[in-house]
């Protein structure tokens, strides 16, 4: 980060490079529309990984631009899904659209009072402070199961249809394709705040605290704004799990879910936004395919390749990745030739 | 009332012996590892093994489950984690739940997946009365094995010219090379003994906690919950905190039953908001 | 002439099409089961007893064959619904089964009733879980009934004051509440009633709780797998010799790890559905065969619970004669009758829930292992719960 004014010319060509489309991304969502149709098969898993992605996308916002370290987004998957829940059980809000954008706001809602304990400290203590938030409002969850059900989970929730059109299926196509727009559209919405002066702010803030409080950021401010966002990011990534599931249970919640959220974010890479996505995706498939060779033992072979990952070393990977996509991006028009 | 009292100082006890080697790698050489729970169940496994396939004398299980989990520590140090010392907090999250995943799904392979229990000779089992109060044999096998335990740890690392070494290699590792100091082999060794703790904690805890082969991702909160609030800057603050946790968790489960696990967490949070560093911080912290 | 044969193929082969689809495609059982986590020894022990079945009764059924396709579900619900979907959908399952907790079990069961597939709960053990779907068939147990006959037993056999530990959740509550009201309405008292997280790991402060409530009884419900650990520390606090009575449904005595638990838990009273002491030649011949499968290890009642969740599958594609239709599965599993390890059993044709004798069991030392004795027997019981609220 350069101390330098930000309304020399150089910086603002800069930002505007970083803010213009690449090639590479209109292929990636072009590709992801493309699944809607061409692998009619597979839209229950990648309805699952579309609601990980946005879930890491969460994460991604707050470890990849505001260097916040978490171990307990679960918190605010678990409160939205129990959120869009007892929306659809009580039948307060049974436009899913609507109920989805409440549970949204009552989570980021949660994260804004909850951002002033993640404020201080050393990662370590981000880390514990997170996940007691998560435990706790899990054993608050279980203990109000008159409300919540308990650790039976909240039955009993069922989803009116799209716009009043659409059902969603068995096949869980009308579940992928309504994920997946909200992934898109919150996707737009996340790319447009971490290209806007306030992220712009953020990343200075993640670089050197100290020095962008000296040049006016308000530091605390931004934290408390990037957390609430987050945690309405994975609030509607909740609801929209219990939405297309039609249920919620205390395991969303759980310390197990925070884990393997992070664990995806840093697959794919931090600070770009699509590290999340593509890191649920890769672990998601891979974890699918492993469990259905062996179902005892796939856990085994994830460790093996979570272990590999970082002893041949990311850098090294990345630089693999850079090769394949650069002989993607060349075979692609003759792709769309053929 | 002073049983509660003392079941919650064995049990917090217990913690700190699990945990204290996790403070040794996080706190000393600033290495996050997930894994630690891993080697303890290591332990476990080796003292099951040795006691009840081999039929070795309990308390001889005891050492057989330290040098186990210490003789594998060694070996991981120096093929894998020598590695990933120098990488960014993140990958060594992601190195050592790899490490924990592999360790659970060949635990369950070999062992099974059922709870498996040692056996405990009879004269450690059952309560005897002190004035009152009921004090359990194998509880104050614990406090006197960990009591003894953290005298050493604070001796070797205060005194001796090994606990030196360690701590000079640790505050700059250049200079301490420079000054002939071995720094790998210190640090494979503070490795060592550190998983053989956790190893050795891990046998003592059969008894009370059980073990299967989920143990490492189960008991994983426990110990990152102690070396947080105790800080990492000393044995002393993982010491006191453990045995804090230890006497909240049961006195609160005793007193207030509804409450469960609610008490653990929230002292947990307070203390870090009110202390971000730790109770026993050092001043300097990385 | 090429002409006429090739129209006569192709006729031959849309007869065998519609005549004998079902004739050479499998019958295909989706089992969904916590095979990782810690409720993985309950997979394990359903899976084993599913394939024991099948290498002894054979592959084909009716003239299909029958294929298992195993999914871990890792004891997370959702995950079991999206299986389960998945399964339904593209791998065209006439069956699920397994379900290793009730929420999972629950999630499905929208599944079950939207696809019209049977779904054949092996393990988990809370009553509503029949209610949630007409295809839902229950081959293990249901908590309330081993609870009400242990009450029974209490209040005949001069218990007058119990207190009740129970794991904090549904199953825990059932059992609870089961044994609350059939005690007290026999004249008995709870005096307190305890609870603990799931994980728990330390049960010392709730133990001295009941030590300290001084009852005649400690009635105790943990989910299989957890016993080991009560009994240690419930040993370790002299409840035993201070006499104070050890009762419940016989998860805490489960089979699987009984041998492990100490020589303390002699003399433990629990009501159950299976032990693997069972005096019958079938089980004798089940126990064998098992051990043999699974390196030494026992059955628990886990495993049958899946045996018989296999042999009901088996049963109702015989009647329906290879028919996968779910309504008509439904029916033909409805009232069925058979002996299993665990003694006679059925299927209750208003519920669709097990009815099963129960088992009054004392932990005894046979041969130099610790097993659960029967010593009486309540037969055909059905689940208590549904039966009041008719």
């Amino acid at each position: 980060m350069s101390a330098t004014p930000l309304n020399t010319p150089d910086v603002a060509r800069l930002v505007m490079s970083r803010a213009r489309w690449r090639f590479s991304e209109i292929v990636f969502w072009i590709a992801a529309l493309a699944t809607i149709f061409l692998v009619p098969s597979r839209h229950l898993i990648l309805t699952e990984i579309a609601i990980l992605g946005l879930f890491a996308l969460s994460l991604d916002l707050i470890l990849g631009y505001a260097g916040i370290i978490s171990l307990g987004q679960a918190a605010f998957f678990g409160f939205g899904a129990y959120c869009a829940g007892l929306l659809a059980t009580h039948q307060l809000v049974t436009e899913p659209v609507l109920a989805l954008a409440l549970a949204g706001a009552a989570t980021a809602a949660l994260g804004f009072v909850t951002s002033f304990l993640v404020l201080r400290g050393s990662d370590l203590t981000r880390i514990m402070v997170t996940l007691g938030i998560a435990l706790i409002l899990r054993e608050l969850a279980n203990r109000f199961d008159g409300l919540t059900g308990g650790a039976d989970g909240l039955q009993g929730v069922t989803i009116e249809p799209l716009f009043g059109l659409f059902r969603f299926d068995m096949f869980g196509h009308t579940a992928y394709a309504y994920s997946l727009a909200v992934l898109f559209v919150l996707f737009l919405l996340a790319r447009r705040i971490v290209n806007s002066p306030f992220g712009l702010s953020l990343r200075a803030v993640k670089g050197n605290p100290l020095r962008a409080s000296a040049v006016g950021i308000s530091v605390n401010g931004r934290m408390v704004a990037i957390y609430t966002i987050a945690a309405g990011y994975a609030g509607v990534a909740g609801a929209l799990l219990t939405q297309t599931a039609q249920f919620a249970s205390l395991d969303m919640f759980s310390f197990e879910r925070s884990a393997d959220v992070l664990l995806m974010l840093i697959i794919g890479g931090t600070g770009y936004l699509y590290g999340g996505i593509i890191g649920a995706l890769i672990f998601k498939l891979m974890q699918d395919w492993l469990a259905s060779m062996t179902p005892q033992y796939w856990q085994f072979w994830i460790g093996l390749v979570l272990v590999a990952i970082v002893i041949i070393g990311r850098e090294r990977l990345e630089q693999l990745r850079g090769a394949i996509r650069k002989r993607i991006l060349r075979l692609r028009p003759q792709k769309h030739a053929a | 009332m002073l049983t509660i009292l003392f079941d919650g100082i064995a049990y917090g006890m217990l913690l700190f012996v699990l945990a204290c080697g996790l403070a040794v790698t996080l706190g000393l050489m600033n290495f996050v590892n997930l894994a630690h729970g891993a080697f303890a169940m290591t332990g476990g496994y080796a003292a099951f093994i040795a006691v009840n396939r081999f039929g070795v004398p309990f308390l001889l299980g005891l050492p057989i489950a330290f040098l186990a989990s210490a003789l594998l520590g060694i070996i991981l140090e120096r093929t894998l984690y020598v590695h990933v010392y120098r990488k960014s907090h993140l990958d060594q999250v992601l190195f050592s739940i790899g490490l924990v995943f592999m360790a659970v799904a060949a635990v369950d392979y070999i062992m099974g997946s059922s709870q498996v229990f040692i056996d405990v000779p009879d004269y450690l089992k059952g309560q005897f009365n002190v004035f009152g109060v009921g004090i359990g044999k194998y509880r104050l096998l614990i406090i006197v094995i960990c009591g003894l335990l953290t005298a050493a740890l604070q001796f070797v690392l205060s005194y001796t010219r090994f606990g030196s070494r360690l701590r000079a290699s640790v505050d700059d590792a250049r200079v301490a090379r420079g000054l002939g100091i071995n720094v790998n082999a210190v640090f494979a060794a503070t490795f060592a003994v550190g998983s053989g703790l956790a190893g050795l904690g891990g046998a003592l805890g059969v008894e009370i906690l059980g073990l299967d082969p989920y143990f490492p991702l189960k008991f994983m909160i426990y110990f990152l919950i102690v070396v947080t609030v105790g800080g990492t800057s000393s044995i002393t603050g993982p010491f006191v905190a453990s045995t804090l946790l230890g006497v909240a968790d049961v006195a609160g489960k005793y007193y207030v039953p509804k409450l469960g696990t609610f008490a653990i967490y929230t002292v947990m949070i307070v203390v870090l908001i009110w202390r971000p560093q730790g109770l026993f911080a050092r001043g300097s912290a990385k | 002439m090429m002409k006429r044969i090739l129209v006569g193929l192709l006729a031959a082969t849309a007869m065998a099409a519609a005549g004998g689809a079902w004739a050479e495609e499998p019958v295909k059982v989706g089992l969904i089961l916590p095979m990782t986590g810690g409720q993985a020894s309950t997979g394990k022990q359903i899976d084993a007893a599913v394939r024991l079945y099948m290498q002894q009764h054979g592959d084909t059924v009716a003239g299909r064959k029958i294929e298992i396709i195993l999914k871990d579900d890792a004891t997370v619900p959702d995950n079991t619904k999206r299986l389960a979907q998945e399964l339904i959908v593209n791998d065209k399952v006439n069956f699920i089964a397994g379900f290793g907790i009730t929420p999972s079990a629950l999630a499905a069961a929208p599944l079950a009733t939207e696809a019209k597939v049977p779904e054949i709960v092996m393990a988990a053990g809370t009553s509503i879980i029949t209610e949630r779907s007409p295809y839902i068939a229950r081959t293990s147990f249901t908590l309330a009934q081993s609870s009400v006959i242990i009450a029974d037993w209490a209040a005949k056999n001069g218990i007058k004051k119990v207190v009740t530990l129970v794991s904090d959740y549904a199953p825990g509550a059932d059992a609870q509440n089961s044994f609350k009201e059939r005690f007290t309405a026999a004249g008995g008292q709870v005096v307190e009633e305890l609870k603990v997280p799931l994980a728990s790991p330390d049960f010392s402060p709730v133990l001295q709780r009941a030590a300290d409530a001084k009852p005649d009884a400690l009635f105790v419900f943990v989910p299989a797998g957890q016993g080991g650990t009560f009994a240690k520390q419930y040993s370790e606090r002299g409840l035993d010799k201070a006499g104070i009575k050890l009762i419940g449904p016989g998860d805490v005595t489960d089979d699987d790890i009984l041998n492990n638990m100490g020589d303390s838990m002699i003399g433990t009273v629990t009501a159950h559905f299976y032990s693997a002491t069972h005096p019958s030649a079938m089980n004798k011949d089940f126990v064998a065969a098992y051990k043999k499968l699974m390196n030494g290890q026992r059955p628990g009642f886990m495993a049958v619970g899946g045996y018989d969740g296999i042999h009901l599958i088996y049963e109702a594609l015989k009647k329906t004669g290879g028919k996968t239709d779910g309504d008509a599965l439904i029916a033909a599993m409805k009232g069925m009758k058979w002996e299993s390890p665990r003694g006679p059993i059925s299927i209750d044709p208003d519920t669709r829930d097990i009815i099963q004798n129960i088992y009054v069991r004392r932990v005894e030392k046979v041969g130099g292992e610790l097993y659960n004795v029967e010593f009486a027997t309540v037969e055909a019981v059905k689940d208590p719960i549904k039966a009041a609220k008719k």
